[in-house]
């Protein structure tokens, strides 16, 4: 190799030339290869690629369907969807999460205390995912945010279909409510039916007709980009996309009638109070009332904290449903229950007498059995002991009957157990016998059932409670002379898929028996006396605005709820702190001779008795029921003359 | 040449025109052809694989144009002038490499940036070309097959430039660079013994590489390209995805604007990187044949080009361009057919992105510089 080596230009161009060709040959085998394997993916693999690119882009998005109505019996909207507009928010659109949901509630439209609850569920979503942050906002909010809504970007306004509850609370605990599927719910749902569903039936009708309410969830494929977005077509290509409808949930005709209940509500408003009024022929329940009650739309809304904790943590339990869950010692509303029995045991004929001197002594016990006259009724046969409710005849003969046999009889009217009403979440109240006394206490001595004890349940006290609906359900089959049905709140169906309408059968139970018919007329003579003979313990009362146009039979009822000392016996309710005072109960039926509406009457702790308190109440709603629109408007003139009347008294 | 008519077509005299016109501007007539219809690919596959966006279409649309108004005018800079500043624009780019180490803005993990105020500006781009330039000037006035000490230099030469990008970190840069260095010292005539010394050294310097110099995500493309499964929503997904577009376009593709790997975003860097892919699932097999096939010819017209150039200098620089373009080319659609492993390296003159587009058009700007010039001469 030479030290100094001469630059020889055409040796040079050859050996360039030899590399370039070199060179050359490479990159046409280099990319040869890349050839090579494009026809590897694109002809020999194409198939296994097409149907990987396939099942990227085509999301399944669930399509859910609208919910079913809920009607009164005339098909009066009581539950329907609305559209409504609801905020979102989105994550990746929004600069500042906390300054938005802060800037949010520094405008009323979220609650402050559940900025963290909002911050943890969008922190849990895809950052373009809109997540709600109010689900229903009014109208004056809506204008609020829309002035505003420059300075909050990434939060929108949506519209949707919501549960809308026309009348508001009227009816809240029978037609119930819905809210936001929990983990509970998960459990007793068939999620997979849920998917795009955020609301779900929580009480009454809602829930116990979810089945039927709910109706089949539709989808929709739609196009995704690689983070699940939805895309509306893929370059030009609007693909071809499966969709199945949803199927509306069916509508539920009620067996409430709007206007029966609204009497009811009007007519208990300000207390705390039940109400059940039911078709003897039938067991259909016209108006289910318990007061208070609550807006329903609330939960659809969704409920702020504070919202939820104001009616959770009101003292009235506005959401206790007192109608099926509020057991109360009916009183004397039992007395013609009593009578029945004693008919049927044979203790008494209808026509044999007792003498009340205003109080009861059992042989050998001391202090008396005081009756709720302290001159007491005098000589009173069977009739006459429910009309003028005498303590005294119905504790000797409840004496004379025992526990155990009171409990067989009244058992066959529902007591003492559920009635079995569609929408369940009943309590069972408590009829009591010596077997219920033996499992119900666990110290021996306190097993034992003593004779005094019958001698309270004879006019509906000591140990024995019902529920409104079973006392209601009581009277109608008293009413119905023994038929029983099977309480509802359901009457018919509308089935979306075929349009039709199918009315459901009356449910019949097993019927209370009498050995002779004729015991009927004596219980329901006894309470057509009570609101129509002279001595009759709520004629005042029933009559006060006029003699009605239809029989009514009735029977009043005091629920002590506070053993006042006998020497304090005549203190006036109103003295009594109010939590203290007596309930007031008024069961009644009519027309007598062919009964169509059986109600019953509960007011916890009212200013007056059942007959004073409850009894015009059970009027009204007879009435309401009962009477042609022109005698409604007629009557509800003389209630107003009749209170205009007495106003310059009272204000005095 | 003899006319065969005398009545000669409008069509061959616009022709004959147009040659003229681009002898004038020292421009070679196939190669521009060659550049322009892939630029014109480039610009209509962004539009769809940016999801229809005409910011998209315009903005390359734009860089295009101005790429080859810049082309344009480096051709008409006489070879002598560029063989000159050769070496004070190779020291420059060093210099300001090592500014961006210090300085320099941190984009996406990697410093790469020099911000200037106006305009963000790469230097290890300048280095792709600077290298290349530098390492034919150093060979340009000595014999060749280069001795043992040039080797040496030019090692030294083209190896600190790129472990300096390759440290900021950006491998797909620093390959090539020491790609189009590389180039040079083969075209040149570099020993079969070298070359095979240098392959038998890759496996130690791969391993030493590995050990102390990679960054995580640099080896986690590695493990990803040999198994892509072992991820699929990390990092074997760009690998996953693109082969499924590429795949599921089959022979004639989808349509254009109808790739829906690309267009419902499953596609990662769809109108960057990863357009090829874009390509194959649109317009097929027979989309992706013809724009290789056009890489192939613009390959082919510069080598030929190189190979008729006047002086070594030329011949090496425009050799080692044009090769390093195919570097470029067989790197990105190896990457993007699953060939080779993840390495950030655009599809020249299609991807969409402005850096890549002016260092490619300076490039063939210089080439035509070069080799160009002759024609006119001999003409």
């Amino acid at each position: 190799m030479p030290s100094v080596r001469i630059k020889d230009h055409h040796a040079e161009q050859r050996l360039f030339e030899r590399r370039a060709i070199a060179a050359a040959v490479i990159m046409v085998l280099a990319l040869g290869a890349v050839i090579a394997r494009l026809v590897w993916l694109q002809v020999v693999r194409y198939e296994h690629f097409v149907e990987l690119s396939q099942g990227n882009r085509i999301k399944i998005e669930p399509i859910p369907p609208n919910r079913g109505l809920i009607l009164d019996r005339n098909g009066l909207p009581l539950a329907t969807n609305a559209p409504s507009y609801q905020l979102e928010l989105t994550r990746e659109q929004v600069e500042d999460v906390d300054e938005t949901l802060n800037g949010l509630a520094a405008l009323g439209l979220i609650d402050p205390a559940d900025i963290p609850a909002l911050k943890k569920d969008i922190g849990t979503r895809r950052s373009f995912d809109a997540v709600p942050v109010k689900l229903q906002l009014t109208e004056e909010e809506l204008a609020r945010f829309a002035a505003r809504r420059h300075e909050f970007p990434g939060v929108e306004i949506r519209p949707r279909l919501t549960r809308y509850y026309p009348l508001g609370s009227t009816a809240v605990h029978a037609i119930g409510y819905v809210g936001a599927i929990s983990e509970d719910d998960k459990k007793r749902l068939n999620i997979d039916d849920y998917a795009g569903t955020t609301l779900t039936g929580k009480t009454g009708v809602e829930r116990a007709y979810e089945a039927e309410l709910h109706g089949r969830t539709g989808y929709q494929q739609l196009l995704v980009n690689a983070q699940g977005r939805t895309v509306e077509r893929i370059g030009n290509e609007t693909a071809t996309l499966e969709r199945k409808e949803p199927l509306a949930g069916n509508d539920l005709f009620l067996t409430i009638d709007h206007r029966v209940q609204q009497a009811a509500e009007d007519a208990l408003r300000g207390q705390r109070a039940a109400a059940v009024a039911i078709d003897p022929s039938n067991g259909d329940v016209i108006a289910f009332v318990s007061m208070p009650g609550f807006d329903p739309n609330l939960f659809a809304r969704g409920l702020s904290r504070t919202e939820y904790l104001a009616l959770t943590e009101d003292p009235d339990r506005p959401m206790y449903d007192r109608a099926v869950r509020g057991v109360y010692p009916p009183g004397s509303t039992v007395k013609p229950l009593m009578a029945l029995a004693a008919l049927e045991y044979g203790i008494v004929t209808p026509t044999d007498t007792r003498f009340c001197r205003g109080q009861w002594r059992m042989p050998g016990v001391r202090r008396p059995w005081r009756d709720w006259k302290p001159a007491g009724h005098g000589v009173v046969d069977m009739r006459k002991a429910i009309a003028t409710s005498c303590d005294v005849y119905f504790y000797d003969v409840a004496n004379l009957m025992g526990i155990d046999r009171i409990h067989d009889y009244l058992h066959q009217f529902g007591l003492g157990q559920e009635t079995g009403i569609d929408i369940g979440g009943e309590r069972q109240g408590i009829l009591p016998s010596t077997e219920w006394k033996r499992t119900m206490f666990k110290r021996p001595e306190a097993q034992v059932w003593f004779p005094g004890d019958t001698i309270s349940v004879g006019i509906g006290q000591g140990y024995m409670t019902a529920t409104p609906l079973q006392l209601a359900h009581a009277t109608a089959t008293l009413a119905a002379r023994g038929k029983r049905f099977k309480p509802r709140l359901v009457r018919a169906i509308r089935y979306a898929e075929t349009g039709e309408t199918r009315e459901l059968e009356p449910v019949r139970l097993p019927d209370a028996k009498t050995k002779d018919p004729g015991a009927w007329d004596v219980a329901i003579g006894g309470m057509y006396d009570v609101a129509n003979a002279p001595y009759g313990s709520a004629r005042y009362y029933i009559q006060q605005e006029g003699k009605p146009s239809y029989s009514i039979a009735g029977k009043s009822g005091t629920a002590q709820v506070f053993t006042v000392a006998a020497n304090e016996r005549m203190r006036k309710a109103d003295e009594l702190a109010e939590h203290l005072r007596d309930h007031a109960l008024f069961v009644a039926f009519a027309p007598v001779e062919d009964p169509k509406l059986a109600v019953a009457v509960i007011v916890e702790n009212a200013p007056r008795g059942g007959s004073a308190f409850a009894a015009p109440i059970a009027r009204r709603i007879l009435d309401t029921y009962l009477l042609t629109p022109e005698q409604l408007a007629e009557q509800d003139a003389k209630r107003k003359a009749a209170s205009a009347a007495q106003a310059p008294r009272t204000t005095e | 040449m003899s006319y065969a008519t005398l009545d000669t077509s409008r069509t061959q005299r616009t022709l004959t025109g147009s040659a003229r016109l681009l002898l004038a501007l020292h421009l070679d007539g196939p190669l521009f052809v060659g550049l322009c219809l892939v630029g014109a690919v480039g610009t209509i596959i962004v539009f769809s694989a940016s999801g229809s966006s005409v910011d998209y279409l315009e903005a390359q649309l734009v860089r295009f144009g101005l790429g080859l108004i810049g082309m344009i005018m480096l051709a008409q800079v006489p070879p002598r002038l560029i063989r000159t500043a050769t070496p004070w624009i190779y020291l420059l780019g060093l210099i300001l490499l090592v500014v961006v180490m210090v300085t320099g803005d941190v984009a996406m993990g990697a410093q790469r940036w020099l911000n200037l105020g106006i305009v963000r500006f790469q230097p290890s781009e300048m280095m792709k070309l600077a290298v290349p330039l530098a390492c034919a000037w150093y060979l340009h006035e000595r014999p060749l097959p280069p001795s043992a000490l040039s080797l040496l230099l030019l090692a030294l030469g083209i190896g600190v430039p790129t472990l300096l990008i390759a440290e900021q970190p950006d491998l797909g840069t620093a390959l090539l660079v020491a790609a189009s260095g590389a180039m040079v010292l083969l075209l040149a005539g570099l020993q079969v013994r070298y070359i095979a010394s240098v392959v038998a050294l890759l496996v130690p310097i791969a391993v030493v590489a590995w050990q102390f110099f990679l960054h995580d995500y640099q080896k986690q493309r590695v493990l990803t390209f040999l198994d892509p499964q072992s991820d699929p929503l990390g990092a074997g997904y760009h690998i996953i995805q693109s082969q499924i577009a590429i795949g599921s376009g089959g022979i004639f593709g989808k349509g254009y604007l109808n790739g829906s790997q690309a267009q419902l975003e499953f596609l990662p860097e769809r109108s960057t990187d990863f357009v090829f892919a874009v390509i194959g699932e649109e317009w097929g097999l027979i989309g992706l044949v013809t724009v290789i096939a056009l890489y192939m010819f613009i390959i082919g017209r510069s080598l030929y080009l190189a190979a008729t150039a006047q002086d070594t200098f030329a011949r090496l620089a425009a050799g080692s361009l044009s090769l390093t373009f195919c570097v470029y080319v067989f790197v990105n659609t190896g990457m993007v057919t699953g060939l080779l492993p993840v390495v950030g390296v655009p599809l020249p003159f299609i991807s969409y992105g402005g850096t890549a587009m002016v260092t490619l058009m300076a490039g063939f700007g210089i080439l035509m510089s070069l080799c160009a010039k002759r024609k006119l001469v001999s003409r």
